[in-house]
């Protein structure tokens, strides 16, 4: 099964790449189209089975990868909650937008190649995200950003394309850096790069120090902290996020996939990934927890100025990757995720809808030319709605659930920077729902801002673009309801549970310790218990007895992720987060109406609020407006002088000095090899060959007087 | 094992084919087409028998295979003696590869003195094969600077406009050295009183003289790798160079500098490779940003490949010097890997030069249009040369980086940086000749790769890619004679530090002496 949901975009992806010209337009769609849907089909089983019906975790392994020494990695596919989310995730938005692309893409003349570019990220992210160990992880990290670069550039007959699809990759090898020396930083603390591996010494681990660069740093905060560098730079966190607005430069199906639903978030997966290890490093969960809350909180000033409407879901993208962030920064890693899975839903919806509109509009993508389009576009018009209400965390939209529960977490931490990303969060959601309905304002009301020639062509996109998006649609209204209970939990008896160990809190510190060792021991024989269950389901299924037996399954948030993220029990906010003040519960939402509320003043009652707002407080936009400066410094200090350092290294290091002294130093020496030149090809070789020759005679004489000197057998 | 001396073999082949083209006779036409099919011939067979070489030899064995051992400079106990171990045969492998496509790749190219050409490359062959598999120094010393022979030749002839100044560089670069070595090898064996390899590999050499010789040594390889600072001869080499001159030097002599550390650095010298561990990750980690940032502003494509060669190569001796397996192999993994990949790349530039006769990236731009089989496989060729898993580069960048990473954090992370830099220039260079602004009429209507050039390149790519998903491949073949090359290593560093050796050290100078 985990090798259909995984490895059929891969074949779909060779066949569409290699024949993709016999085949035709036609040809490919179907391949990869059916091969993606097959896959989610796939995944969606593989989630009942392993998520939703207490199936065992286990891993297929593949081949032998690397190994030298005593590093040694496999390809593997490694299936738990953690994945299987994942998959379902990627697959069913990556099917989605296949679809999608069929009418999006229908007057561009490289429909195959798109597909196929589209079908391999699929299954990198899938590689990515079943990975066993980090090696195997990264080729899915890189492979991504690969496929992201390839798509991107798409179009690249534009050079502003080119120019993001490169500093996209670049910008991301600034995280790979980071990813890499932390997986090196585990292989020298660890001996192993295989997660159980990893997970199973992280408590011995605890205190253990090593030198990093020249300084002995406490291993653990340094691992956590250099793979948090990898997911800022993929999930485009404070720091290095550039790149992300400028990769709207792609068609939007990619925006919609990669940018939005699956790609960002695989920073998101790798620290929950993670989780056993990040719990045992609280000084770099706290750098997460006060990135991801800058990241909300200035991703969503800038989103308040921009006009593009990709760019506008683009920064809420950022913003929402940030509330991720420090939902995994206060070890609330189920509500990261669950998060991450409503997020991909309405956030895909969005994307997808302004594609709709932008196919409307004759490819416009600024706001400032739109406007007066609902009724022309009606269903386009009440999808966006959904994806807006999902995304300002409006009941009953999935985003409500899951913001919530994130802000309640980061709340329920009680540390100052649980408290810092609370308020981060709610001024975060207060913008969100302002730009959001800035953005369906600006979008759909108000007078019609383009020329007659594109409003005349405005029309409802085919059915085979809206198919996808009311799927997406029931995504984002139903996902948060119907998953609350699973990813994390609810305030039923285990919150009293909770409120008794508050009280115990102390003395089961002091226990913990031994407690997780007990555990592990636990855990160590249930896996012990879940292969010889593996072998004999697998004796069943020869049988045809397809149905294993399971005990009486509980649905609870402990026995959905079954251990594939890990939280201490001192450390457990989700289960925290339930019991906390109702203000804190209720101010998300009443922020996120008032930010409703305020777009409408501004975009429908009263039209000259915004240019009023702007001058009277023109530093402030001027700095959002301009996204806070961050590519302008950056090009200045760090592209500017990579190419100056290039030129003076070239010019002066090369040229005047090694070349200066060195060949070309001595001008005599010149002249005499001009000499030597013009006989070029008749003679000098020939003394090249000459001297060697002498110089063997030389050795050998040389030899044949020391061997007779010291009465040798000559 | 077999039961005829298949080194030897392949080391004479490509000569036997000079005797027979030598003895060609007729108009030039004529003699020009029957040397290029004995060229390829011979090649070819070189390779079939390189292969027949790799599937019998043992994997599991760290111990020098096919040997063959007779007299030769008798009085002086200088043999003839040669074998290959896992660290040797892929270079063998490589270069038997390689050189089959440089014949083809200047097929129709190479339009003057073909003859010579054909000629000047089989000895090359011929020399490079003998460099790898010779176990005798002086064996080894005689191919070793023998190849500059025909190389200079074929930049001196068959190069471009600066040709006389480039092949001058790189003989007075290469000669330094080799004068150095060569004074090196006299003093070793005065020490120890014999040139053959595995012998040396056992002797203890006092440290003292250890630190000259190693450095007389360093000075050659480092020259051949190149190392920063004595690399400004390669990218003028590379530039005035045919194209299978590129992929030769580029494939194949650029590797022979790094054999040399591990056949002579470090098992021969250990404590003074020890002793300059540092110096030589310096050297390493400003080769790999210095160059990287100097390959960023170049116009010309084979120069910004040049550069990233050094930088590259930087990466195989940080990973040597490491003395780790993950280190050594890595390195050892990255050279094969660099051959593959800078070889192609060299070989996508001779497919535009050729058609347009320009190496100026600004001359190009948005061929992807009318080459969109050369924009895929130079794509390729290029996520290799970046290093994306996945492909060769891949494996020997990371385990270099991971053996690195156990000895000095400090020096893993600048040499890291030189990821993110090869990322930038490769990127640069694809996006301007490949994608970018579509200016250049005559690039424009540049035809797709042929037939002959898509079946020089697709095995290239292929092999690319499938030592990046499997790189067991190569690397189980090498673990054992590397595990065995640090093991000895490791010995060696404790039996000196060990006062008790002290002794043990004295008697074997008054050996030597006697």
């Amino acid at each position: 099964m985990e090798l259909l949901a995984v490895f059929l975009p891969l074949v779909a992806f060779l066949i569409a790449g290699l024949f993709g010209k016999q085949m035709g337009d036609k040809g490919c769609q179907f391949v990869t189209c059916s091969a993606v849907i097959v896959a989610a089909l796939a995944s969606i089983s593989l989630f009942f089975d392993v998520a939703y019906g207490g199936g065992p975790a286990y891993t297929t392994l593949l081949a032998d990868w690397i190994s030298s020494g005593d590093f040694s990695v496999k390809w593997a596919l490694r299936i738990d909650t953690l994945s299987v989310v994942m998959m379902c995730v990627i697959n069913i938005v990556s099917a989605c937008v296949h679809v999608y692309s069929i009418g999006y893409m229908s007057h561009d003349d490289a429909k195959g190649r798109f597909m196929a570019y589209l079908s391999l990220f699929t299954f990198a992210m899938l590689m990515l995200v079943t990975s066993d160990n980090l090696l195997q992880l990264f080729f899915g990290w890189e492979g991504v950003g690969l496929a992201s670069y390839l798509l991107i550039g798409f179009w690249n007959h534009k050079e502003t394309a080119n120019a993001a699809a490169q500093k996209a990759f670049i910008v991301n090898r600034v995280g790979d850096f980071g990813l890499a020396l932390g997986m090196m930083a585990i292989f020298v603390i660890f001996g192993s790069i295989q997660f159980d591996e990893i997970f199973q010494q992280v408590p011995e681990m605890q205190q253990s120090y090593f030198s990093f660069l020249g300084m002995e740093a406490h291993a653990l905060t340094v691992i956590g902290l250099l793979l948090f560098i990898g997911a800022i730079g993929k999930s485009a966190q404070l720091g290095l996020h550039t790149w992300l607005p400028d990769a709207m430069e792609g068609p939007t199906p990619v925006s919609a996939l990669i940018h939005a639903a699956t790609m960002v978030t695989a920073g998101v997966f790798l620290v929950a990934r993670m989780s056993p290890l990040y719990e045992y490093a609280p000084d770099a969960l706290m750098v997460v927890t006060v990135v991801g809350a800058t990241t909300a909180f200035v991703a969503a000033t800038i989103g308040l100025t921009q006009f593009d409407i990709k760019r506008v879901i683009a920064y809420s993208t950022m913003s929402q990757l940030g509330y991720m962030f420090f939902a995994l920064g206060v070890s609330a890693y189920g509500a990261a995720m669950f998060h991450l899975m409503t997020h991909a839903f309405f956030k895909a919806l969005l994307f997808l809808g302004a594609g709709s509109v932008i196919h409307a509009m004759s490819d416009e993508q600024d706001m400032r030319k739109m406007g007066g389009i609902w009724k022309k576009i009606p269903l386009t018009y009440g999808l966006m709605w959904i994806g807006s209400l999902a995304l300002a965390g409006i009941p009953p939209f999935a985003g409500f659930f899951s913001k919530d529960i994130v802000l309640e977490a980061a709340w329920a931490d009680g540390t100052w920077f649980g408290h810092y990303a609370y308020y981060m969060g709610i001024a975060a959601a207060f913008m969100t729902a302002f730009y959001s309905w800035r953005l369906l304002l600006m979008t759909f009301h108000g007078e019609p801002r383009a020329s007659a020639k594109v409003m005349s062509h405005v029309h409802e996109s085919p059915g085979v673009m809206l198919g996808p998006l009311v799927i997406l649609a029931a995504g984002a209204l139903l996902s948060g309801l119907v998953f609350y209970q699973g990813f994390v939990g609810s305030a039923g008896h285990h919150g009293e549970e909770s409120h008794v160990e508050e009280q115990i809190e102390h003395a089961e510190q002091v226990l913990h310790e031994e407690a997780h060792e007990v555990n592990e021991e636990v855990s160590e024989a249930i896996h012990i218990r879940d292969e010889g269950a593996e072998v004999i389901h697998a004796a069943e299924d020869e049988h045809g007895e397809g149905e294993h037996t399971v005990e009486e399954f509980v649905l609870s948030k402990e026995t959905f992720w079954n251990d594939s993220i890990q939280v201490l029990a001192a450390n457990d906010t989700v289960e925290a987060a339930h019991n906390v003040p109702k203000w804190v519960k209720y101010l998300p939402l009443v922020v996120g109406l008032l930010g409703i509320g305020l777009a409408y003043i501004f975009y429908m009652f009263r039209p000259n609020a915004p240019a009023v707002t702007v001058t009277s407080f023109k530093e402030l936009h001027t700095l959002f407006y301009n996204k806070w400066f961050f590519d302008e410094i950056y090009h200045k200090l760090f592209t500017r002088t990579a190419f100056l350092l290039g030129l003076f290294f070239w010019k002066y290091g090369d040229k005047k000095i090694i070349d200066g002294y060195g060949p070309d130093g001595s001008a005599s020496l010149t002249n005499k090899i001009a000499g030597i030149m013009s006989r070029f090809q008749s003679g000098y070789v020939y003394q090249y060959a000459f001297m060697m020759m002498i110089a063997v005679i030389g050795l050998v004489s040389w030899f044949v007087f020391k061997g007779s000197s010291t009465g040798g057998t000559f | 094992m077999v039961d005829f001396p298949v080194l030897s073999l392949m080391t004479f082949l490509p000569i036997a084919g000079v005797l027979i083209i030598l003895a060609i006779r007729g108009d030039e036409e004529v003699v020009a087409q029957n040397t290029k099919h004995m060229a390829l011939y011979s090649s070819l067979f070189t390779f079939a028998f390189a292969l027949f070489m790799y599937t019998r030899f043992d994997g599991t064995s760290a111990e020098f295979q096919f040997v063959e051992q007779s007299s030769w400079l008798k009085p002086l106990g200088i043999n003839y003696h040669m074998g290959v171990d896992g660290i040797s045969i892929f270079f063998v492998l490589l270069s038997s590869f390689l050189t089959p496509i440089c014949i083809l790749s200047a097929w129709d190219v190479v339009k003057t003195r073909v003859k010579e050409f054909m000629i000047a490359f089989l000895v090359l062959e011929s020399f490079m094969i003998g460099t790898f598999v010779a176990l005798d120094a002086v064996l080894f010393y005689v191919f070793f600077e023998g190849v500059l022979i025909p190389m200079f030749l074929i930049i001196g002839v068959w190069g471009g406009k600066r040709r006389v100044y480039s092949a001058y560089k790189f003989f007075l670069f290469t000669l330094l050295g080799s004068v150095l070595m060569l004074v090196g090898l006299l003093a070793l064996y005065s020490e120890t009183g014999t040139t053959d390899i595995p012998t040396l590999m056992e002797s203890n050499i006092p440290i003292g003289l250890q630190y000259w010789l190693w450095l007389a040594f360093f000075a050659s390889f480092a020259v051949k790798m190149p190392m920063w600072p004595v690399h400004t001869w390669l990218p003028d080499a590379h530039v005035e160079a045919p194209t299978a001159g590129s992929v030769i030097l580029a494939g194949v002599l650029l590797k022979m500098g790094g054999y040399g550390f591990l056949r002579f650095s470090l098992p021969v010298f250990p404590d003074a490779s020890a002793f300059f561990t540092d110096f030589v990750f310096w050297l390493s980690v400003i080769a790999i940003v210095y160059t990287s940032l100097v390959a960023l502003v170049q116009e010309d494509m084979k120069k910004l490949i040049a550069y990233s060669s050094v930088a590259h190569m930087g990466f195989v001796t940080l990973g040597l010097f490491t003395a780790t397996s993950q280190g050594i192999e890595g390195g050892i993994f990255q050279m094969i890997s660099h051959g593959l990949i800078s070889g192609a790349l060299f070989l996508s530039v001779g497919v535009v030069y050729d058609r347009l006769h320009t190496r100026e990236i600004s001359r190009y731009g948005g061929i992807v249009k009318n080459m969109p089989k050369y924009a895929t496989v130079f794509m390729i060729l290029m996520l290799g040369s970046v290093g994306l898993p996945g492909t060769s580069g891949f494996v020997g960048e990371f385990l270099v980086l991971l053996g690195a990473f156990q000895v000095d954090t400090t020096i893993a992370a600048l040499a890291a940086t030189g990821v993110i830099l090869g990322a930038a220039y490769m990127l640069l260079l694809y996006r301007r000749v490949i994608f970018g602004p579509r200016v250049n009429d005559d690039a424009l209507s540049m035809p797709d790769l042929n037939a002959r050039e898509l079946g020089l390149l697709v095995p290239l790519v292929l092999l690319i890619i499938w030592l990046g998903v499997f790189p067991g491949t190569v690397m189980d073949k090498i673990s054992p004679s590397v595990d065995k090359l640090i093991s000895n290593y490791n010995e060696r560093l404790e039996l000196n530090v060990d006062p008790a050796a002290g002794p043990a050290l004295i008697e074997y100078e008054e050996e030597g002496t006697q």
